[in-house]
């Protein structure tokens, strides 16, 4: 079989990984005659070094039908005409990389704009040569998305092959993972966290391993990483191409209603620190995925950190509505002065409980590590300590009688 | 390319609520009878505003998994969906009568097909009968049983107790079931009082709900009298008062529910080839012979 367009001689010697040997397959070689079929000889088919085209030179040949139809333009050598279905299919063969490139993206991939732009960038197709993507195909290029790990590979026919897994689980053998071959089953793997709990949120950082898609079409891949994280390909794809539609705090506030018109109210042009906290409790990396590009309004940023998401998040989420409402109400009340005594490190430790509950770690304190404010031992002496019979702290009542009658 | 996208509810605390929507997904996609089937959910991703994104095709059905015209199908969905020009008149619609808008969504600037809601549909009479059939393990049931259809009253919106009524009344014409009535959560006739208002000693009690949550799995077989506390669970059927009251569970969760989507796409226009035979067919309760 003839070498592949760049010489993998040369590639080996340098220590670079080689571009693999490609059958060309029939249904790739088909679609080649098929696009052909259809055009005029004086609109030939572009690959990455050459075209091909019919060729209208044919019916000037004395021969017949001996002359071929079809002609190839290298881009660096000498134009060859009159080939044959034949001769045609052999020079293709000898471009295997670039002509199953070519069918991997527009006959497999298609045109849909997230789709094709999200496996392109996969392996870098708007930027790297056919050759050099085969060869680190062939070695496995790995992607991040998320909490996922994806590996995109390629057989020896050119067609693109995924594996798709949690990040924990890389490098882990196929055969100690739950595999799956269809990428709605993902549906059920995004529903519940590690210990059990529902994920309203599907970017949230908290998607449980142990699972893989180990051999994935290039349209499966699409659609199981849509499935884990939905939208979150489609409007990477708008961001890249500058039409990331943002919706800001308060346009998407004022935009609610029902139960949830509520929120509104709770921006009084009195600044937008209540934002912030939004931001800062639901928004950061530590509870979900995604970037951050809504503000407070058009001219206001938020002085949070939006996170480093490769995938954005162009308006607040539902969940960040529903708690807002809550917060609406919550922040409608008037602070008043309560008088507690507490020894400074009763002091310390509301504070360490309150972060270990901010921070989701609670379990991993230890049953028995009475060094920490939050276990689970000094906290029930501090209730045991502090509360009276009716669960008020330091027996101060909520709602204080005697204030009410002042 | 001809495109489904089911729009429901879904939840930010109950895992179960999006199944339903999932399963009849999956059923219609196995009819091939569209070219992609989407699901985008209020409160579950995609979110209605950005389901319409993900979708590639050009001739774009969206049917609310919702059982009955109101505030979802004529407000929120609309105005997440950035349908341009949407207004409820579109519809003319006497609250049971929504059939299908042509508009088209400002997100990606194509047309699309909103339809009415799954629950006014009149196939979901059939649904609600096939309910009862799978309750109950009989594809013939009906005589000396009575079919309680119950819902929401009209507290939160009128129009959820004229779809309970409109499908209570075209079971009742039909003669199968000895006694049909319409029993609300919150008005009466109340479903607390079941017993009283059914002659039968068998009755089917089908809620009229999309998925099984708080109402359908803890309000209702409480109130009924199914059990003290729904942690304790309840056996199908129970007796109550005399009455031996078989729970549904929540009618949107019948595999059939699947013909109602298409029913709506199709009368919007999609084609869709054998694909409502094929539903009916594979959803259909076995005779156990």
């Amino acid at each position: 079989m003839a070498e592949p367009a760049s010489d993998p001689a040369d590639s080996a010697r340098d220590g670079d990984p080689e571009v693999p040997d490609i059958d060309l397959p029939s249904d790739a070689f088909d679609a080649v005659l098929d696009a052909l079929a259809g055009r005029d000889p004086g609109e030939p088919l572009r690959f990455e070094g050459f075209s091909v085209g019919r060729d209208d030179a044919g019916e000037d040949s004395d021969d017949g039908d001996a002359a071929g139809e079809y002609r190839l333009d290298p881009a660096d050598g000498d134009r060859r005409t009159g080939l044959s279905e034949r001769d045609l299919h052999e020079a293709l063969d000898d471009r295997a990389p670039t002509v199953t490139d070519w069918y991997a993206f527009e006959r497999v991939v298609g045109e849909f704009g997230p789709r094709r732009a999200f496996l392109r960038w996969l392996e870098d197709a708007d930027g790297a040569t056919v050759a050099t993507r085969y060869a680190a195909l062939a070695e496995g290029i790995e992607r991040a998305w998320g909490e996922l790990r994806i590996t995109a590979t390629i057989t020896d026919r050119g067609e693109r092959r995924y594996d798709v897994r949690h990040a924990d689980d890389a490098g882990v053998p196929v055969d100690d993972l739950d595999a799956y071959d269809d990428p709605l089953d993902a549906r059920e793997l995004v529903k519940l966290d590690e210990k059990g709990r529902y994920r309203p949120l599907k970017t949230a950082p908290s998607l449980a391993g142990g699972w893989v898609f180990p051999d994935l079409g290039a349209r499966d891949a699409y659609e199981l990483v849509e499935t884990i994280y939905p939208a979150t390909v489609a409007n990477w794809h708008r961001e890249r191409e500058g039409e990331l539609d943002v919706t800001h705090w308060r346009e998407t506030m004022e935009r609610q209603s029902g139960i949830y018109g509520v929120v509104k109210t709770w921006d009084r042009g009195e600044g937008h620190e209540h934002v912030n906290w939004v931001a800062e409790a639901c928004c950061d990396d530590s509870q979900c995925l995604k970037r951050r590009e809504w503000q407070y309004d058009d001219e206001t940023d938020l002085d949070v950190d939006g996170g480093d998401g490769v995938f954005p998040c162009r308006e607040p989420c539902s969940v960040v509505v529903s708690a807002a409402r809550k917060w609406t109400r919550l922040e409608s009340e008037q602070p008043r002065t309560y008088e507690f005594d507490l020894t400074p490190s009763e002091k310390e430790q509301v504070e360490a409980i309150i972060d270990a509950v901010a921070d989701g770690q609670i379990d991993e304190i230890r049953e028995a590590d009475t060094k920490e404010g939050a276990n689970r031992y000094r906290t029930r002496f501090l209730r045991a300590k502090l509360f009276d019979e009716d669960g008020n702290l330091g027996g101060v009542p909520t709602e204080s009688d005697e204030e009410d009658e002042e | 390319m001809q495109s489904l996208v089911i729009v429901a509810h879904g939840s930010h605390l109950n895992p179960g609520s999006s199944a339903p929507t999932y399963d009849h997904a999956d059923t219609i996609r196995a009819t091939g009878a569209f070219d992609e089937v989407k699901t985008g959910f209020w409160k579950e991703e995609p979110h209605f505003r950005e389901v319409l994104r993900t979708v590639e095709g050009d001739e774009i059905y969206v049917v609310p998994l919702f059982i009955s015209e109101g505030y979802f199908t004529e407000q929120v969905i609309p105005r997440e969906l950035r349908l341009d020009g949407w207004d409820v008149s579109e519809w003319d619609s006497d609250g049971l009568s929504a059939d299908q808008a042509s508009l088209v969504a400002e997100d990606i600037d194509r047309e699309i097909h909103y339809c009415g809601p799954v629950g006014t549909h009149r196939a979901m009479t059939d649904v609600i009968v096939r309910r009862a059939e799978s309750v109950t393990g009989d594809p013939d049931v009906g005589e000396e049983f009575g079919l309680a259809v119950v819902g929401h009253g009209t507290e939160r919106n009128e129009n959820s107790a004229k779809a309970i009524e409109y499908h209570a009344d075209r079971i009742a014409e039909r003669d199968r079931f000895d006694e049909v009535r319409a029993l609300y959560m919150d008005e009466d006739p109340e479903v607390d009082d079941l017993p009283e208002y059914f002659e039968s000693d068998d009755v089917v009690l089908v809620p009229l709900f999309i998925a099984d949550g708080y109402h359908t799995q803890e309000d209702i077989p409480e109130d009924v009298g199914l059990c003290e506390d729904h942690t304790e669970g309840y056996d199908v059927p129970t007796e109550v008062d005399g009455t031996r009251i078989w729970y549904a569970g929540a009618v949107g969760t019948e595999p059939l529910m699947a013909d109602v989507l298409l029913e709506r796409a199709a009368d919007a226009g999609a084609d869709l080839g054998t694909a409502l035979d094929d539903v009916r067919e594979t959803t259909r309760v076995a005779t156990g012979d």
